[in-house]
């Protein structure tokens, strides 16, 4: 028996688009809830347990309540999962969990949102709002371009070796039919040449907001055999938040995930080289850089000249983000995050169309949210 | 139209850090039973969780820790002051405090720089910025 026992059993996602007109956040819920539901081959009934994620400003409070009442379910346990791009991964392990612990059976795991023409700002009353934003330093950009700069100016990481990696992500999501940028392929040039953001990064080194959704749903391993799909085991899981601002950060070389990747691959009992696809959290291109560094997959300070010498396709020695990544894929809001879970169990069970990777049996998946703040990892295993 | 530059928006237990400011003091809480400074201002001392925190006067200099140059601003009200340099400042007393550095052309800022406060007002409020030592001579507080 493995440390969690339970499996991904269902999975949908919505395709990102850059803007929504008339739609709402639980419009979108329900429709990528009963996909993911229906893929599963389980009816909604069997639905007990629901996990969700904070909507600012459309259901500040009482969250799993709303969305309970309009999908029609009653769980036996319920809860908000707020770790912004590590959401969905939270959610994962959480999901097994509550099943372990009796609590509930088949858990939906659902994140969604709208985008419309002019979304209102944030309401924050938080130190950030205090301490930074009089600076101007609001949004995670600056936060990350901190990162870039400081890895940079210590490990001569350069904006090649970033470029490298956001291009190649690209070249992913041409084989994605859902991607955003789907069909615009882009060089390393065209990355290096982008307008400055926040410098040192660009443009096309940062991820573009848009509106999807995605979902999946949790059940023991022995009930995922039962069910419609080839199981995809939670083989492992980790999880540490560190901090909120970036001023707050104890290490701006380093993150919380290299802790929790070290205990999701202790859990599974195999390490980063063990990996056949790896499902990186790739809010800014400097991100791959650090996560692969806290992974193992390379010493501290090597991820640049990692991401540029590995070819990262579906064929390549090192599949990596072969959705597209959130860079090229799109970043729904925190089901953005998701998107690096869907793409793994798709992969696991080898239903990546067009771009699948052969005999994949392992999978990293990585959360990161905030400013490298809050960090799940999930290894994933197909069942053979 | 101008749009204005969002404020501080200070609480109670904030206030004294702003009202130093307003001195041009660079006023940190201290905890006596850690012996660590406090940024942000807090309830309790992070480290210890001691309550005991006392206001005191910083020495105001420090280095930059890292630093970037902003071209698009995540607030629309800071169009106007691009490429300013948004830096995390290691004050000498230990926090690490996020500000901008000002006084020199954003090419001059370094890793490691050595940086003193530099009172700059803005709105109605006076906010703690950073100029590099080697250029403090030129700007006046």
């Amino acid at each position: 028996m493995s440390h969690w026992d339970c499996a991904i059993a269902g999975i949908a996602e919505l395709t990102p688009t850059r803007r929504t007109e008339g739609e709402t956040t639980l419009g979108m819920i329900a429709r990528v809830s009963a996909e993911a539901v229906a893929d599963a081959g389980l009816e909604p009934a069997a639905i007990d347990g629901l996990l969700v994620g904070p909507q600012v400003g459309e259901t500040p409070q009482h969250v799993p309540a709303t969305v309970s009442e309009y999908l029609g379910l009653r769980p036996t346990m319920s809860n908000v999962v707020d770790l912004g791009g590590a959401s969905g991964a939270g959610m994962a392990w959480r999901a097994a969990a509550a099943i372990n612990a009796g609590m509930c059976e088949a858990v939906l795991c659902v994140l969604a949102n709208t985008r419309e023409p002019t979304p209102p700002r944030s309401p924050n009353r938080n130190p950030i709002r205090e301490f930074d934003v009089p600076f101007g330093a609001s949004g995670a950009n600056a936060a990350y371009a901190m990162i870039a700069q400081a890895h940079m100016h210590h490990y001569g990481t350069t904006s090649e070796q970033l470029a490298t990696a956001v291009a190649a992500q690209r070249r992913n999501a041409a084989r994605h039919p859902q991607a955003i940028f789907r069909d615009a392929p882009i060089t390393v040039d065209d990355v290096l040449h982008s307008p400055w953001v926040a410098e040192p990064l660009r443009l096309l080194e940062v991820v573009m907001p848009c509106a999807g959704g995605a979902a999946f749903v949790v059940t023991s391993a022995r009930r995922a055999r039962t069910l419609r799909q080839p199981p995809v085991l939670l083989a492992g899981a980790g999880e540490k938040v560190t901090h909120r601002a970036i001023s707050g950060a104890p290490d701006l070389l380093s993150g919380p995930l290299k802790p929790a990747m070290a205990r999701a691959f202790q859990q599974a009992g195999v390490d980063a080289g063990h990996m056949d696809l790896l499902s990186l959290y790739d809010c800014y291109s400097i991100m791959l850089a650090v996560t692969v560094e806290d992974a193992g997959l390379c010493p501290p300070g090597q991820g640049g000249p990692w991401l540029a010498a590995h070819d990262l396709s579906a064929e390549g020695d090192q599949p990596l983000n072969t959705h597209g990544g959130q860079l090229s894929f799109g970043q729904a809001d925190l089901a953005g995050g998701m998107s690096h879970i869907i793409e793994a169990v798709r992969q696991l069970r080898h239903q990546a169309h067009g771009r699948q990777i052969a005999d994949a049996r392992h999978a990293l998946i990585t959360g990161n949210g905030a400013t490298m703040s809050e960090a799940t990892a999930l290894v994933l295993r197909r069942e053979d | 139209m101008t749009i204005a530059k969002p404020g501080p928006q200070a609480s109670p237990l904030s206030q004294p850090f702003w009202d130093g400011c307003q001195e041009r003091r660079l006023r940190l809480q201290y905890c006596p039973d850690s012996g660590q400074w406090v940024f942000y201002p807090r309830a309790l001392d992070p480290h210890s969780w001691s309550t005991h925190l006392q206001w005191r006067d910083a020495s105001g200099r420090g280095t930059v820790a890292s630093f970037i140059v902003v071209h698009k601003p995540g607030h629309p009200a800071f169009q106007d002051e691009v490429p300013y340099v948004v830096a995390l400042i290691d004050l000498e007393e230990g926090p690490r405090m996020l500000s901008n550095v000002v006084g020199c052309a954003p090419e001059q800022v370094r890793i490691g720089q050595a940086v003193r406060v530099h009172w700059v007002e803005q709105g109605g409020e006076v906010l703690p910025k950073f100029v590099p030592e080697e250029f403090a001579h030129k700007e006046k507080d």
